[in-house]
This record gives C-alpha cells, structure tokens and sequence, in this order.
C-alpha cells in the first residue's frame, strides 16, 4: 500500500520561495496569478494492506518527522495497492 | 565545569566550538558522536553549526532526532547549559527544546557577513552582566536564518525575556528582528544564528563571542 504525505506552510508563514515564484511568473506576464504556494510531497511504500492502519502510521510519521508542526501542516492519502 | 561539543554528520563548527569553550572558559572539552545514547551529566553542551544530514528534510531535523538529542533534552530540562548557534539553533529548535522554526532567508540567498546585534534579554548565564542594549558584532553564515514564531508565541518570549539577542539590520527576514532565543528552565539554553565562537580571536576578525561565552564562568 502507498501513502502520499503533502507538507505545506501554515497560512501566515511567509514562503520566500513561492514569493520568487510569483514574481518570476509576473515577470513572464502571467499577471492572473494570485497566489503561489510550494507544496512537498513525499510518498511512502508501505508494507501494511489495511488503509486505517496505514492511516494511522503515516500520521504518526508527520508527528514525529516529516512536517514541523510550528510552521508546517501535513495532510495525507493512502492510495490504492500500488 | 564539564563540557561536551555533539558531532553530526554534516556538523562543520564542531572544532571551532569546541576550542572556543577551551580557550574562553578553561576546559577540557569532550567530542560525543550523535549515535551515542547515554551521556554523562555536563554542565555545557554545545550543539554545532553546519549542515547536518545536509540540511535534508528540513535544517535540522534529522539531526534532532538523533539517539544523542535525547539526553540533550533530558540534561537541557535538568538546567544543563546547551549552546546552539547557526544549525544547532535549528536543532534546538526542531528537538522543540526552543520555540519557532527557521526558514529560507528572506532574500533567499546564503548571507555570510558580520552583523550588529544588540543585547536585550540579560537573565541568562549567557548574558548577565551584559548591558541592555549593547551592540555585539558577530558572523553569520546561513540559508535558512528566518526566525518563524506565531503572535503567541513571540508575545511569550517577549513577555518573558527571553529574546537574547536582535539583529540591528535584519539580514533574512527574522520575526521581530530576532537573532538569539532562550530557553529551559533557567534560560540555560540558548539558540542563535550568528556565530560566537567564530569570533573569540583578534585574527579572526572579532572577540566579540566571548561576550556570550564569558559569563558562563560564572554560572
């Protein structure tokens, strides 16, 4: 089983990076972009079968590691057997 | 005193701090490797700059996580003394033994220079004796300097005096202009992106670091 884990900035969290992005995209004329927000992804194979379980670990991983939770909020999806 | 520097791969200060606790206090510093689970009772601890496990993840954060960091924290909570400048200020920060996080610089470019930093919060063993105010000039060296901290959270520190130290020019784009935070029970540990120990020799450009390091004489 696969879990996709997608980590962002908490609203309120300047992104320096996303702030370069928007301004090169404007830089490009593409002036309808409102905003611009840097999301990272991580994927992770998974020995267990059952999504709960699955679940339930992943979140335990963002706890533990994978997103700070003072600037960072981390969502994730279990995607079918892969 | 007893003193100890923690060495991570990817650590690049860990001498340099280590001989600036040598050369400022007179001790015998020991070198602990980050795998090491058990550590005896020190009374400094120093965390090193550099770039731990590459900076990957985030700055810090595999490095906080470390058997070692453990007993850092334990000791840290005990009242020990834990040094942190540059990456073991986002060590600190990541083991949640300090509030906030740091993030890319503002300008988003890597600032190596000498910054004005003046001294606010001196109810510390870092900085007693140190007058409110005074300005240190100190290195910086980093990519991710941004000190993140929520309204609460910056109201706490304010609130409590444990802002150590602001730069009197932001150079990365710093909540509230913040260069150095305190924490622990006894505000024994400190974290802070400039460099101290780069600056305890004339030759070098600067003693002001022993300024913050001095005062542990006597704590």
């Amino acid at each position: 089983m696969q879990a996709r884990v997608s980590i962002r900035f908490k609203d309120g969290v300047l992104d320096p990076e996303a702030a370069a992005i928007e301004g090169a995209l404007r830089g490009l004329g593409f002036d309808g972009v409102r905003g611009v927000r840097r999301v990272r992804v991580i994927e992770l194979d998974l020995d267990t079968n059952e999504p709960e379980a699955a679940w339930a670990s992943v979140e335990r991983m963002c706890e533990r590691l994978l997103a700070n939770p003072v600037i960072e909020d981390a969502s994730v999806e279990i995607l079918k057997e892969g | 005193m007893r003193a100890c520097v923690v060495t991570f791969p990817g650590s690049n200060c860990d001498r340099d701090l280590a001989v600036a606790f040598e050369r400022v206090l007179g001790v015998r510093v020991d070198r602990v490797w980050h795998k090491r689970t058990r550590l005896d009772r020190y009374d400094l601890i120093g965390i090193p700059g550099g770039f731990s496990y590459g900076d990957h993840l985030r700055p810090g954060a595999i490095a906080a996580r470390s058997p070692v960091m453990q007993e850092v924290v334990r000791q840290a909570n005990d009242g020990a003394l834990v040094l942190g400048p540059c990456n073991g200020f986002q060590i600190l920060t990541e083991a949640g033994l300090l509030p906030g996080a740091l993030i890319r610089n503002r300008g988003l470019a890597f600032v190596c220079r000498r910054v004005d930093l003046v001294v606010e919060g001196t109810d510390s063993p870092y900085t007693r004796g140190l007058e409110r105010g005074r300005t240190l000039r100190l290195p910086i060296a980093h990519h991710d300097g941004g000190y993140v901290v929520d309204d609460e959270g910056l109201r706490r520190l304010e609130g409590e005096g444990r802002i150590a130290l602001r730069y009197k020019d932001n150079p990365n784009g710093s909540t509230a202009d913040i260069a150095g935070v305190l924490g622990g029970p006894r505000n024994n540990v400190l974290g802070l992106m400039p460099h101290p120990e780069r600056a305890i020799e004339p030759l070098l450009g600067g003693v002001d670091g022993r300024a913050l390091l001095a005062p542990l004489l006597a704590a």
